[in-house]
């Protein structure tokens, strides 16, 4: 692989959320949640890695651990190679305008009391130090960038539609001139007419800015069409990272490969003759996850050592990372 | 073969304090018996008020206001809601899409199923309707059913409750069964799962389907017939394989080619420009027109009709009118 430039590192990154009980005082039996659990990886510079995995595997507490939304217990944050994992808010402040978010429902990430144009602006007054009379003409450029058109700007969220409202806050998130942007579902809520026109404007911005996004998602077809790379997390960790089409046409985990069979594709022929793999059972609660790899509970593969010992992630070919025992050297 | 439902000229509408929402246009289709036919659309495009109006479930300040629907021979449009009463759950009945607001989380998996039978079977006594719960469960794929009829739902997954949802739709082994996106709050490897399941099912009772959702490789891996559906028109009927293969209609174009596909890479995806047209507006032609990259003076002014460009495939679009060159 060529030498890219690491822009986020993230390493042996833990974040518990602590369920309570375990009695009156005692903390000590209180139920812990491991939604990330030692996930290291990188991000290079201009690409798009996009993370998959069912519900409840931790991507989004993934993502908005890395943006510092939530502390990590534990591992490190390097952003540029400074690490942020521990920083408080104030030391965070000049690192904020570098990293923005686009969230899931863009009806519930808009203010519905600020007009668009107060919703982009806030967050220029916060991270830069654009003079006031030049913020309403950003403004206008930033909706002219995103598709919309000068006479949104005075309007309120309810106003748009979902498509509409998603680039609202893809106008927001660029507001800073952030080198990094992590995506989280930004297009589930949305009709596939409109989805397309989002994922399309996405990549058109990455063109002309050099931006960097995690791309959180769990419609696999659509994670591949824009990542250069992808992660497949399962019950907090990171189980396979490769380039998205290596890991689509040759998936090596037992999960990764399951995921691919699983989804559907828009073709009768093909999927006639598809050999599905179909995994038994449900994703078993993170809460109390099942010893050794996480996945032995549901894989087809499973021997005996995947129920004592979890399979560390391992980078099996350049470029191509796996957690599993069968892979080992 | 038998036609289970036959719907004619079907029109719904919501009378709202803005004027008429004409969620249902003029909808026409004939389902046959063990047959699966899906309904795709975008949302606001009158697939699920299609489906509330054949169960006579349409909302309040829903009316409808045109059109027939005969289900084995019988018109339910206008029939008392005693009777369809009698047939909802027994003859026809309905998966929705979010299985938790749909199961009663005040009472056990074993009170609700058992509501079913005691309302449409009235001839089983207790033992009878127990072995057909734990019968139906055990069909479902539910390990442990004795222990399954004494849980809440809220003590069951996602996956679960769909499953159990299946059940309670398919204890009266019902003629027609109406899956209003049931997979659309699951994950992947749960959707293939109840996928499956479904096939098989309405394979062995014997059931036709109407499957409602906007994904297309759902659609692509259990349906025999596609219907498209837009602003609460149908704009395409054809065979799965002639829809997918041979479509004819600008929207399907549109909606298949903004499609990520995991066995295609590196064709840039082209979203249909614009978004759906307010349906409170009154409109004169084609309520795809201003969408539409193929669009002439004859689609602003005048609906089409339906053209019939091969056995059983219909379209709704002025490009298949007889007179019509393509320009160069």
């Amino acid at each position: 692989m060529e030498d890219k430039k690491v822009l986020v590192q993230v390493k042996n990154l833990k974040k518990y959320f602590n369920m309570g009980g375990g009695g009156l005082f005692g903390k000590k039996n209180a139920a812990i949640l491991k939604a990330v659990d030692d996930v290291t990886f990188d991000i290079y510079e201009g690409e798009t890695l996009g993370l998959v995995g069912e519900s409840g595997c931790g991507k989004t507490t993934l993502g908005r651990t890395i943006m510092r939304l939530y502390d990590p217990t534990g591992g490190e944050i390097l952003f540029e190679g400074t690490d942020i994992s521990k920083m408080n808010a104030k030391e965070l402040s000049p690192f904020r305008k570098n990293m923005h978010m686009i969230f899931q429902d863009p009806y519930a990430s808009l203010n519905p009391r600020m007009t668009v144009s107060e919703i982009i602006m806030e967050s220029m007054i916060n991270d830069t130090d654009l003079p006031a009379d030049k913020r309403k003409e950003r403004v206008l450029e930033l909706l002219d960038l995103v598709g919309l058109n000068s006479d949104h700007a005075t309007r309120f969220p309810h106003e748009f539609s979902g498509g509409q409202r998603q680039r609202v806050g893809i106008a927001r998130s660029l507001a800073a001139n952030p080198k990094f942007i992590v995506c989280d579902e930004p297009i589930s809520a949305l009709d596939v007419s409109i989805q397309a026109q989002v994922v399309n404007l996405l990549k058109e911005l990455q063109h002309k800015y050099g931006l960097t996004y995690l791309f959180i998602a769990h419609d696999l077809s659509m994670v591949q069409y824009i990542s250069d790379r992808v992660g497949v997390m399962y019950l907090g960790k990171l189980v396979e990272l490769a380039d998205s089409d290596t890991l689509y046409s040759r998936p090596l985990h037992p999960y990764t490969e399951a995921l691919m069979s699983a989804i559907p594709i828009p073709d009768p022929d093909t999927e006639e003759n598809k050999r599905r793999i179909i995994v038994e059972g449900e994703v078993p609660s993170p809460i109390n996850p099942p010893s050794g790899c996480a996945f032995n509970t549901r894989c087809p593969k499973a021997a005996d050592r995947c129920r004592k010992e979890c399979p560390k992630l391992q980078e099996i070919q350049p470029g191509h990372f796996v957690a599993c025992h069968l892979y080992e050297k | 073969m038998a036609k289970v439902l036959e719907v004619k000229d079907l029109c719904t509408s919501f009378f709202t304090k803005f004027g008429e929402v004409k969620a249902v246009n003029h909808v026409s289709f004939d389902l046959e018996e063990g047959d699966v036919l899906a309904i795709v659309g975008e949302s606001g495009s009158g697939k699920s008020v299609t489906s509330m109006s054949v169960m006579g479930l349409v909302a309040k300040g829903g009316k409808i206001v045109n059109g027939e629907i005969n289900f084995c021979g019988q018109n339910l449009v206008g029939l008392p809601e005693k009777e369809m009463e009698k047939l909802r759950g027994k003859e026809m009945s309905m998966i929705f899409q979010d299985p938790m607001t749909c199961l009663n989380p005040v009472f056990t998996i074993g009170n609700q199923m058992e509501e079913v039978l005691k309302f449409h079977h009235k001839e089983m006594d207790k033992q009878q309707r127990h072995d057909k719960m734990i019968e139906m469960l055990e069909k479902v794929g539910m390990s442990n059913p004795e222990e399954r009829l004494k849980q809440y739902p809220h003590e069951l997954s996602g996956g679960m409750r769909q499953r159990i949802m299946i059940a309670l739709s398919l204890l009266c082994s019902p003629k027609l069964l109406i899956a209003d996106e049931p997979t659309t709050a699951l994950d992947v490897t749960i959707q293939a799962q109840i996928m499956d399941l479904m096939r098989e099912l309405s394979q062995e009772i014997n059931t036709s389907i109407i499957l409602i959702t906007h994904d297309l490789g759902v659609v692509a891996s259990i349906a025999k017939r596609v219907i498209v559906m837009y602003c609460g028109q149908i704009v395409e009927n054809a065979a799965i394989k002639e829809l997918y293969y041979n479509p004819k209609h600008p929207y399907t174009w549109g909606l298949l080619k903004a499609l990520p596909r995991l066995d295609m890479k590196e064709n840039e995806l082209q979203p249909i420009p614009g978004s759906t047209p307010d349906l409170l507006l009154e409109m004169k032609g084609c309520p795809f027109f201003d969408r539409c990259e193929h669009a002439m003076e004859c689609c602003r002014e005048a609906q089409p009709p339906y053209y019939e460009v091969e056995p059983n495939h219909l379209v709704k679009c002025w490009r298949y009118h007889p007179d019509f060159k393509e320009e160069p």
